[in-house]
């Protein structure tokens, strides 16, 4: 069984974040980390490729160069391959270029299974997945907390706003999985050690036949105007309380709120 | 007859209230609104859409579109948006519509803007809002071409009443591609937990240091429970041992964006704040006048939560009564 | 009432961080050489090893698949690095003597200086000690020299392992062969997470310790190796970095306010405030540790000096963007170890106390050291010879002597202590003391270790601004500053006596920049023996309660400050 695992590298948390106002695109100039959302996908399908004893993991990643070194991140963890497309040409791509480019970058690995983290640390972009399967033209389970693979199918359990909803998917499909369904492993010393000496493939736009048209801004349908401060929060209102007589002024204040 | 067509999402036999909002939004801005409803059995919800500002209520009804599955509406609404021309798909944010959007978005080469509280229209042109970096800045997204697909955060609207009443309602095809029927639904959502859990809730109800010992946090249960909330705690709080790692807000514990928070005895240091400041409304009860929870809440209370807490409850418990 | 922390001896014993390999042969890691750090002393020592190794094909050859590798406990190299500072280039120059000052990880030259002696309302500028001339030095950031310095030495085949603690040395028959690292996904009470990954024997023919300031594992050598017969003495750093509208020009230095003066409360110290390019400005507070006041917080001193109108000046209108904490080692020449080679190993820079109190300076003696090592480490691992050879490493001692850094640090070696007797005889006694070049005293004063001096609760604390989150901070939103997010379901990596008299408590409680320990309950009178409460996820590994009567173990790898450029 070959699993692709889609990965995305974000500038580091720690980092004060910032949007540069000359591109009004996040500034990435910092150091990158791997999205901690994808380290789930990650270790579902070491979890996958080790219960089922054989098969391979490749991840991939659409990012600059560097990005290499956080995907040595998920090679420390386990993952056998790491295909990185880095392309001057793909900056600022939007959720349209985006899943143009990784998919071409999916159907030439022809995975049987594609497994997706459940949100962007950085952009809280939570709908890759939707455009991906699209694309390549598979069946979708996304918010899975749970998955199973038997008779060539993916089972997993859907975590809804209603619930739970138990999902059977032909494979190959793609699978989103929430962070509820594992605990990433720390990557062993082994691991860190052994991950610069496996196989770390770089793709241009080119290699994948991608047109530089169809990617970066140019390849995108979406654009930032403008950057603006958010509406200040209302003046806080203020109640001294006296022996618990503010009960009846909060839940006016609520009822004022339609919150009760 | 271009406009704006929106995804209405039904659970239960009802459109989501965040539909509705949505269709109300729509509805608001130039040109006309058009719904769509993708189910089976669903066609009785179709009249109540004209009071939220629909003009047209395109109906797909089939078999097919019973299990709340993302592809084959993608299926349905591309060739609906391919036929009509609309300029502009919106969505409520769901687990469904996400996805549906997401296809769409490829399907369909269409921008997708997703995380926007708010949409309106510069010089004729569909400007989108989205908070981002912890809701420090809103960036104002626009579509170059092509329909213009926009996900709202929820919450961004309140349903109204303010259309006209009477909507067109026209059944559509429901073409299929062969991908889109290899998933299937073998099991329909249920409920695993007796209340909702603290990323779910609408309603969170926060105890910190300030309750004093952990037998307080039955004060606070009680106060969730006549509200329809969740409980959730404060770091110092679940390293003291009084309630569940899985209930913590914060930098290293969950991140919540619930309509009311409300704070008790939480002092509200930075690591605490980050976690819940994209609650709607805050509200925080504690006895220090200085606590620094105080400079981002809606409503502060200086005073006792043991004498307020209780009391709360039971005027909550009233009005839910009457 | 006073108490002395000393009293109240951790509950730890540096037998339990000494061990023979516990892994299977098969399951060792083995390295060449193995190097414990990734500052600037563990990366000039891997970065010059790995030169000599070049040169060398037939040594590296013997040193198997990895023949360097550098173990660091934080997020990247630089993640816990934190300096002023002022760079003296010298090391720089002799480990890169290819590469210009442009091609260096430094800022920019420091061109103007001042010094200026402080009261509540008043600046006045003094002469700045000859010790204190930084021309021909540069500004820098040592988390971004981190960085720089860890590029060069992938470049020529170093393994840096981040995200990994050395937790105890690997000793067989008296021999250093190599560490242990730590386990990760314990829980709180040490039991196995779900993702639970032990720690690995990491065996080497030569071991370099560059752990910087309260090094775990070189406190451990100092101990099992008998190497160390003098006292250390530590001061505590708290740094800021802010953006600001106005360029500063030039490199200042304060003494004075808010420190007193009074002989009783030994507050020895002061403000340091460097121009990091045109719109940044960094600006720290270093106090020493043998302070008496309990109520003593070098935090709220640095942030109590913001309020100065001559510091005020310089940040108005800008914002804080950074902060972080870190102890430096103080005592010079009359607190180093007897030797700093040992079977199997040799310790560098701050973690071998290197540091030029007078000057401000010890990167470059990190990193020179580091060098020494290396050269060391090389004749070490020739054909025939082996570091576990009585003697094998003596040659770093030796070469050490006769560095630059010990003629520095034996010249100024009676300045520190002289402090002990309070601000203004000191300030004479040191000057006597170093226009003599070091003859005068004609002794050697003594240091007494920072937990061995009596605190009483003082007043320290009723002066400290309030919080404005504007120009003054308080220690939680500083912590979140740091970048740390560490898991709060750890085990504790810090060795506290959870009841001690209040005064060491209080001592604690404000001592610590990162608010880590809380006093229990309410308020009883000093004297009292009270509860400490420990939140160990706030930490950023500053090194202060191991001055201060606690000790500092190794921390889960990964966990603790993510500094950017401190």
């Amino acid at each position: 069984m070959k699993i692709a695992v889609c990965v995305k590298e974000v500038p580091d948390a720690a980092a004060a974040r910032r949007i540069d106002p000359q591109t009004k695109r996040l500034d990435r100039s910092g150091d990158g980390v791997l999205n901690e959302f994808d380290t789930h996908a990650l270790e579902e399908a070491l979890r996958v490729k080790e219960g089922s004893g054989e098969g391979e993991v490749v991840v991939l990643c659409l990012a600059p160069e560097r990005a290499m070194n956080s995907l040595r991140k998920a090679l420390a963890m386990g993952a056998d391959r790491a295909v990185l497309v880095a392309d001057d040409a793909a900056a600022g791509s939007d959720l349209v270029a985006t899943a143009k480019i990784l998919a071409k970058a999916i159907e030439r690995e022809s995975p049987d299974l594609i497994l997706v983290g459940q949100q962007g640390g950085d952009s809280d972009g939570a709908v890759l997945w939707g455009s991906l399967a699209e694309r390549l033209r598979l069946p979708l389970v996304s918010q899975a907390a749970s998955l199973e693979l038997s008779d060539g199918k993916a089972r997993s359990k859907r975590q809804t706003e209603f619930g739970y909803d138990v999902l059977e998917a032909q494979l190959p499909c793609v699978v989103a999985v929430s962070d509820a369904i594992n605990e990433p492993r720390y990557p062993s010393l082994k691991g860190i050690m052994g991950a610069k000496k496996k196989p770390q493939e770089m793709l241009s736009l080119a290699d994948l036949g991608v047109d530089v048209a169809e990617a970066g801004e140019a390849g995108s349908r979406t654009e930032v105007l403008a950057l603006t401060d958010p509406p200040a929060r209302g003046d806080t209102q203020r109640i001294e309380d006296e022996g618990g007589d503010s009960a009846e002024k909060i839940v006016a204040y609520l009822a004022e709120q339609k919150l009760v | 007859m271009p406009g704006t067509l929106v995804f209405v999402e039904d659970h239960e036999g009802e459109a989501t209230k965040g539909s509705l909002g949505v269709l109300g939004k729509a509805a608001s801005l130039d040109g006309e609104a058009a719904a769509v409803l993708c189910g089976s059995g669903i066609a009785s919800i179709a009249d109540s859409l004209g009071a939220h500002g629909a003009s047209t209520v395109y109906v797909a009804d089939d078999a097919a579109l019973e299990s709340p599955l993302p592809q084959p509406r993608v299926d349905v609404l591309a060739k609906l948006v391919q036929e009509q021309g609309f300029d502009a798909v919106f969505f409520a944010s769901s687990v469904l519509s996400a996805d549906v959007a997401a296809g769409l978005s490829a399907r369909l080469d269409a921008g997708l803007n997703w995380d926007l509280t708010d949409v309106e229209l510069q010089e004729g042109r569909l400007v989108g809002k989205r908070p981002a970096l912890q809701d420090s800045v809103v960036v104002d997204v626009g579509w170059t071409e092509g329909p213009a697909l926009a996900l709202f955060r929820t919450g961004s609207f309140e349903p109204g009443e303010g259309g006209a009443g009477n909507a067109a309602v026209e059944t559509i095809d429901v073409p299929l591609e062969d991908f889109s029927t290899k998933t299937a639904m073998v099991e329909r959502a249920h409920e695993e937990k007796s209340g909702p859990s603290i990323e779910d809730a609408d309603v969170i109800v926060a105890g910190g240091r300030g309750l004093g010992e952990p037998e307080r946090f039955s004060l606070l249960e009680d106060l969730a429970k006549a509200l329809g909330g969740a409980v959730a705690a404060t770091r110092a709080v679940v390293d003291a041992g009084w309630y569940p790692y899985a209930t913590q807000v914060g930098q290293t514990g969950r991140t919540v964006s619930p309509k009311l928070y409300l704070a008790c005895g939480i002092s509200g240091a930075i690591q605490h704040k980050v976690g819940m400041q994209s609650a709607g409304t805050i509200v925080a009860i504690n006895k220090d006048p200085n606590a620094p929870i105080f400079e981002y809440s809606d409503l502060a209370v200086v005073g006792d939560l043991n004498e307020i807490v209780p009391k709360l409850t039971e005027l909550v418990r009233q009005r839910r009564q009457s | 009432m006073t108490a002395r922390p000393a009293d109240f001896a951790p509950p730890f014993d540096a037998v339990q961080f000494v061990t023979e390999p516990t892994d299977p042969p098969d399951e060792r890691i083995e390295v060449g050489a193995l190097v414990v750090g990734a500052g600037p002393g563990g990366l000039a020592a891997a970065i010059r090893l790995g030169q000599l190794l070049e040169q060398t094909p037939e040594l590296r050859e013997r040193l198997g698949e990895i023949p360097i590798a550098v173990l660091e406990k934080g997020k990247a190299p630089g993640a816990h690095l934190l300096s002023g500072a002022v760079v003296n280039p010298r090391a720089f120059r002799q480990l890169f003597p290819d590469l210009v000052a442009a091609d260096l990880p430094l800022i920019a030259p420091v061109e103007h200086e001042g010094v200026y002696f402080l009261t509540r309302r008043h600046a006045q500028r003094i002469p700045a000690p000859p010790t204190m001339w930084n021309h021909g030095n540069y500004v820098a950031s040592l988390g971004e020299m981190g960085r720089w310095l860890a590029e060069r030495a992938e470049e020529l085949g170093v393994m840096i392992v981040p995200e990994t603690a050395a937790e105890k040395l690997l000793v067989t028959g008296g021999r250093l062969v190599g560490v242990r690292t730590g386990d990760k996904g314990r829980g709180k009470h040490g039991e196995k997470l779900a993702n639970y990954e032990p720690g690995s024997d990491v065996t080497a023919r030569v071991t370099i310790l560059a752990e910087g300031t309260q090094g775990h594992l070189s406190g451990i050598a100092l101990q099992k190796f008998g190497l160390a017969s003098r006292p250390q003495v530590w001061a505590l750093g708290v740094k800021e970095v802010w953006e600001v509208p106005r360029p500063l020009y030039r490199v200042i230095h304060t003494m004075g306010w808010p420190l007193r003066g009074a002989r009783r409360y030994r507050e020895f110290g002061g403000s340091f405030i460097y121009p990091l390019g045109e719109s940044r400005v960094a600006i720290g507070m270093v106090v020493g540790l043998d302070y008496t006041d309990a109520t003593l917080s070098v935090h709220d001193l640095l942030q109590e000096l913001k309020g100065h109108s001559f510091v005020r000046a310089i940040l108005e209108g800008g914002k804080r963007i950074a902060w972080g904490a870190k102890t430096i080692p103080e005592g010079g020449f009359l607190s180093l170890p007897d030797s700093l080679s040992f079977s199997g190993g040799m310790i560098v820079g701050d973690g071998a106390g290197l540091v030029n109190v007078p000057a401000l300076k010890g990167i470059h003696y990190a990193m020179r050291s580091g060098m020494l090592a290396a050269e060391t480490a090389l004749d070490a691992i020739r054909p025939g010879q082996t570091a576990w050879t009585p003697g094998a490493l003596a040659g770093y001692d030796q070469a050490l002597r006769q560095s630059y850094i010990w003629k520095d640090l034996e010249r100024v070696r009676n300045m520190r202590p002289a402090f002990q007797h309070g601000f203004f005889r000191g300030a004479v006694l040191a000057g006597a003391a170093m226009n003599s070049l070091g003859r005068f005293p004609p002794r050697d004063l003594k240091l007494e270790p920072d937990a061995s001096v009596p605190v009483f609760i003082g007043d320290r604390a009723a002066t400290y601004p309030a919080p404005d989150g504007q120009l003054f901070f308080d220690k939680l939103s500083s912590v979140y500053l740091s970048g740390n997010k560490t898991r709060d379901d750890a085990p504790s990596h810090i060795a506290v006596r959870r009841q001690v008299r209040r005064e060491v408590a209080e001592t604690w409680v404000h001592m610590c920049p990162a608010q880590v320990y809380e006093i229990a309950g309410d308020a009883s009178p000093a004297g009292n023996v009270v509860e400490v409460e420990v939140t160990a996820s706030n930490c950023v590994q500053c090194g202060a309660i191991s001055a201060k009567g606690g000790r500092l173990l190794a921390a889960e790898g990964g966990s603790g400050p993510e500094y950017q450029s401190m």
